[in-house]
């Protein structure tokens, strides 16, 4: 049973290819094909999760091969797929929250025309994904890493006619082929280095090579994770990608495919325990990344754009602690499960939020929402009192093992992820009150109203998961279960007693919450301040902290100045050149042109001219 | 033998100042036929001074080809009267660039 993970891929794909191959003739029923497959993939892999639970610890890893992919001299890829405690956790987690967003999409996207389109790209994604999480080649995920990449490409710039859809498509494809250049180099370097790319051999050899051949490894493959999951320098594309259908920033961004990039880097363990730099690389990457998404969320009033500074935030939470090694992997990995349901299903509350008010993603248009639409306000306070880690709630236990963690590891580090605690605490508690409290500001002509239950009951399975989600730590469930890929964790000394650190976290949490109470208790302004009326803090993160204008100055102005001047070189030099030739042989044939009289006398004269000339010629040798 | 060769050379300007001045088909035509025959009369006058059948032979050639040449050259004349009713060479100007 174990060997069948290619067909955990193959459904779904096969859905997406019936989908698109069979055109309109599927419209009535398409969106039905797409979510049995993704269901039908989720019920074979927990088939599958339950036969590893049944195995003995060291025996649960399994790789099956389809065959060989390319065999070229001493290059040899197998397009093999390994089943084992990381993966299947993966697997779980893309085809469950994947199905319970297919079946959301179907009464999200009921009213669009190109509904079964729709699907088609998400079942693509879930392939895509699965492939991504299954390889047991470098290579192998690559290709998974491309397709959700293209998945991704194809929903945010679903609605194409928007053109503020399709260029935060093209930038969020443009940003992750930044990213994708390290991960190429990473691939070649591990070619030449270990002389074959699979996963295992690479990461079991990775011990063995110089430490500066395992940092660069490090370091190329953290610049792939940076593009992927939206981490400092490479995050600017994440907030854009809200303008694609709701369902797309649950499921894509936010709950599987950014969080590829913590996948990659636990996966490539044997890498980073083998560089103390590659790590110390991806603990402050992860750092800035949370404060500065944190830092957004904060200011944007767009109810994705909040969610999406807090995805950030949160998969900075999971860098931070991958970063960490083997003291952190598991709790990578646990956060990412977590933040998986509760982030899922506030982005699904958000959408049947907008989907009640007429599609406005301003918070300030919001208010008062908890008596309209009960089912999605509980729901949204689940996952909220989840995130920002109320006790009990599934946030609360993978957040404060990553702040334990990062203590133990360094104080700073701790203190940095703790701050980020508060501050989460204080833009999700803004969202709360700006959304569902508070005084009505809806525009003229709008009557929210609770979504359909084909919407609602994936919002209440989801909310169940980010409330229970935290069971995965009973015992230290998790820890245990991912020990053979992640590695033991030796127990660090803390800085203080857990407790201790727990109501630090708490009492910051607090605070937090209780600024935004007192802040957004009543009259919020139904427009936004000017930049000029707002602090400087406030109209940084509305800026996204002058991220985009960086990026202008230091990367697109360049090249746009750069193909500016190839364009003219092009025109002026070697078209010039070219054109200039044919211009001065034409210019010459129109000289020429005038001996042409078309009269046989003028030929004539000619003829005799020439054979006077050959005459005198011919004398002029002979006789000289 | 001056003689021979003078003609034939005067035969072949009259022929050649003929070409090129006149304008009706028929007469330029006559005046290339005039000369071929000039060069034949030098063909033949060499050959004889020269004492071998080289030239004679020579001469022979041009006659033929100037049989063959009449046959075209006169065929052509009658379809460039009838589509255009005249002999005029200036007005089969079509090749004019």
């Amino acid at each position: 049973m174990l060997e069948l993970s290619w067909l955990l891929i193959a459904i779904p794909l096969a859905g997406a290819a019936l989908l698109l191959l069979a055109g309109r003739s599927s419209d009535a029923f398409g969106h039905l094909i797409a979510t049995a497959a993704s269901a039908a993939a989720f019920v074979l892999g927990l088939v599958m999760f339950i036969e590893l639970l049944g195995r003995d610890a060291g025996d649960r890893s399994v790789t099956s091969s389809l065959g060989t992919w390319i065999e070229a001299g001493r290059f040899h890829v197998e397009f093999a797929f390994t089943f084992d405690q990381l993966s299947s956790l993966f697997v779980l987690l893309i085809t469950g929250v994947g199905t319970l967003i297919h079946v959301y999409s179907i009464g999200y996207m009921a009213h669009d025309e190109r509904r079964r389109r729709f699907f088609a790209y998400l079942n693509l994604f879930v392939a895509a994904m699965l492939t991504l999480v299954l390889a047991a080649d470098y290579l192998v995920l690559f290709l998974g890493w491309e397709g959700v990449g293209l998945a991704s490409y194809l929903l945010i710039g679903f609605w194409q006619h928007k053109p503020s859809a399709a260029a935060a498509a093209n930038k969020a494809f443009i940003m992750n082929r930044i990213g994708d250049v390290g991960m190429v180099i990473a691939i070649m370097t591990m070619f030449a280095t270990f002389g074959t790319t699979s996963i295992a051999a690479v990461n079991g050899a990775a011990g063995e090579v110089s430490a500066a051949t395992a940092t660069a490894l490090g370091l190329l493959l953290l610049l792939g994770a940076c593009g992927k999951s939206a981490q400092v320098p490479l995050q600017a594309w994440l907030l854009d990608a809200m303008e694609g259908p709701t369902p797309v920033s649950a499921l894509i961004h936010a709950a599987t495919m950014v969080t590829a990039g913590v996948y990659l880097v636990v996966r490539s363990a044997g890498i980073y325990d083998a560089s103390e730099v590659a790590r110390t690389f991806v603990i402050v990457v992860g750092l800035v990344t949370l404060l500065v998404g944190a830092w957004i969320g904060c200011a944007k009033d767009d109810i994705k754009k909040v969610l999406a500074g807090s995805t950030m935030s949160q998969i900075g939470y999971m860098m931070l602690a991958a970063g960490l090694g083997p003291a952190g992997y598991a709790f990578a990995i646990f956060h990412l499960l977590t933040h998986g349901f509760f982030k899922a299903n506030m982005f699904l509350g958000a959408g049947s939020v907008m989907h009640a008010m007429d599609d406005d993603v301003d918070m300030r248009h919001y208010g008062a929402l908890r008596r309209a639409m009960p089912i999605t306000f509980a729901t949204f306070g689940l996952g909220y009192l989840a995130i920002i880690g109320f006790p009990g709630m599934s946030g609360f236990f993978s957040k404060d093992k990553i702040i334990e963690a990062a203590l133990a590891h360094n104080l700073w580090i701790g203190v940095g992820a703790m701050i980020g605690a508060g501050i989460t605490a204080f833009y999700m508690t803004r969202l709360m009150m700006m959304t569902f409290f508070g005084d009505q500001r809806w525009r003229d002509g709008v009557h929210p109203h609770e979504s359909p239950s084909v919407m609602t009951i994936p919002l209440i399975a989801l909310a169940a998961l980010s409330v229970l989600g935290g069971a995965l730590y009973l015992g230290n469930w998790i820890g245990h279960w991912l020990e053979p890929v992640a590695g033991h964790a030796e127990h660090h000394e803390l800085p203080a007693p857990v407790i201790v650190i727990q109501l630090a976290v708490l009492a910051l949490v607090a605070a937090g919450v209780a600024l935004a109470v007192w802040l957004y208790r009543s009259d919020v302004p139904d427009t936004a301040p000017a930049d000029a009326d707002v602090s400087i803090l406030t109209r940084a993160g509305r800026h996204e902290i002058y991220t985009n204008e960086v990026n202008g100055a230091l990367a697109v102005f360049p090249v746009r100045y750069l193909t500016r001047f190839l364009v003219w070189l092009d025109a002026r030099g070697i078209d010039g050149l070219v054109r200039g030739t044919a211009d001065r042989i034409g210019e010459a044939a129109q000289g020429l042109r005038a001996t042409q009289t078309g009269y046989v006398r003028s030929y004539a004269l000619g003829i005799f001219g020439g054979a006077l000339a050959v005459v005198l010629g011919l004398l002029a040798v002979t006789l000289g | 033998m001056t003689e021979y060769i003078t003609l034939s050379f005067l035969l072949f300007t009259i022929g050649a100042v003929g070409v090129i001045v006149r304008r009706n088909a028929i007469v330029v035509f006559m005046c290339i036929e005039l000369m071929l025959n000039a060069t034949n009369l030098a063909f033949v006058s060499f050959a004889r001074q020269h004492g071998n059948l080289d030239g004679q032979t020579a001469a022979f050639f041009v006659m033929v080809v100037a049989a063959a040449e009449v046959v075209i050259g006169l065929a052509i004349i009658v379809s460039i009267y009838r589509t255009r009713r005249s002999a005029s060479v200036d007005d089969a100007n079509l090749l004019k660039a």
